[in-house]
């Protein structure tokens, strides 16, 4: 059974486009079958965070406007046989696509694909209702700062208003320093005020810069955020995985595994 | 916050969440500053009927209860003031 799952935000700048490349690339990496389609029509970011930005012929605004087969203009990722990528136009704006092709197309690619992912725009304008139109679920991606949990709480009316079944919060950029002095909200925090089930947590980590660099998603990888998003991914196909130990010690571990336990 | 935070002003992090906290009651209450105003013009008309008030001085407010005076603590509450100027004799 296939699932469509919409990475959004509301405020720009919280790490959407990271976190849809990193899931999409750890649910290949899971043997899953992966499209991972960027819907910001005009500011297109995924292919480059992907390091496919130079394998694009055709875009999304072609498929929907029937200029090209949905085939042609996905791009197969050389390094993950079951990871695709449809990319979106640059020169044209979001008026381009509606939320009903949008729908038609997510609804298609369900028959050939396990998840489909869709990276969000910024805003809460057309971009916004083209990229949840099709979604079954979405990760609310945010970050602990007063402005991006304030939109990301607009953004889970918005959804609900929507019909959308579940949503799942990834709380992306923690500093466990400044959480341990005080000076920034933690996980428990911003769960507490969002009230929706936490399905992730990831650390400002400096090897996402690098990752992001190379256009070569960490997911996986041998670091903390490499495993954040990929036990994120696991708890995304139904398994049961304990939160991450940011901290590196035990007494915050205890404390942030039992938080997750009561979601 | 821990045990050393009793000896510094409040941490910044639970700044955050006091001024979230009072942020998203007015955003999920949908009040925008317009209806706002309306809610305003209308107390206005409706108490004006009955004592002189200071116009300029009314400030009303969507806010939460804090917990004091037995009732439970973060309760969305409309809250008005309202300087009276006269009462009005028959």
């Amino acid at each position: 059974m296939s699932e469509v799952i919409v990475v959004t935000s509301g405020k720009g700048g919280v790490g959407k486009t990271t976190t849809s490349a990193n899931v999409g690339t750890g649910l290949a990496k899971l043997d899953k079958k992966v499209v991972l389609i960027d819907t910001d029509i005009g500011l297109r970011n995924l292919d480059v965070v992907m390091g496919l930005e130079n394998r694009i012929v055709y875009n999304l605004v072609d498929v929907v406007e029937g200029n090209c087969k949905a085939k042609q203009a996905m791009i197969k990722d050389k390094r993950y046989p079951n990871l695709y990528l449809l990319p979106s136009a640059q020169t044209r704006d979001k008026s381009s696509v509606t939320p009903d092709q949008m729908k038609k197309l997510t609804d298609e690619l369900r028959e050939e694909f396990d998840y489909i992912i869709l990276d969000c725009p910024a805003g809460i304008e057309q971009g916004f209702m083209n990229a949840i139109a099709g979604a079954d679920r979405a990760l609310v991606v945010t970050t602990p700062e007063v402005s991006a949990i304030r939109d990301a709480d607009r953004i889970i009316g918005l959804l609900e208003a929507n019909e959308k079944k579940r949503s799942d919060l990834i709380v992306n950029r923690l500093r466990m320093d400044m959480v341990k002095k005080g000076d920034m909200m933690s996980i428990e925090d911003v769960v507490d005020i969002l009230a929706i089930n936490l399905i992730g947590a990831v650390p400002d980590d400096e090897n996402i810069v690098i990752a992001t660099n190379n256009g070569e998603p960490l997911v996986g990888s041998n670091n903390l955020a490499g495993q954040a998003y990929m036990n994120i991914c696991r708890r995304i196909v139904g398994e049961e995985v304990p939160l991450l130990d940011l901290s590196g010690k035990s007494g915050i571990f205890s404390k942030i595994s039992g938080l997750f336990k009561k979601n | 916050m821990g045990l050393f935070d009793v000896f510094r002003k409040k941490s910044s992090s639970n700044v955050a969440k006091d001024r979230l906290k009072l942020l998203l009651v007015s955003d999920r209450s949908s009040c925008s500053p317009e209806i706002m105003e309306l809610i305003k013009n209308d107390i206005i008309n409706v108490i004006a009927k009955y004592m002189e008030i200071d116009c300029e001085g009314l400030d009303i407010q969507i806010t939460q209860t804090d917990g004091s005076e037995g009732e439970r603590s973060g309760i969305p509450a409309l809250v008005a003031n309202i300087p009276i100027k006269e009462v009005k004799h028959k």
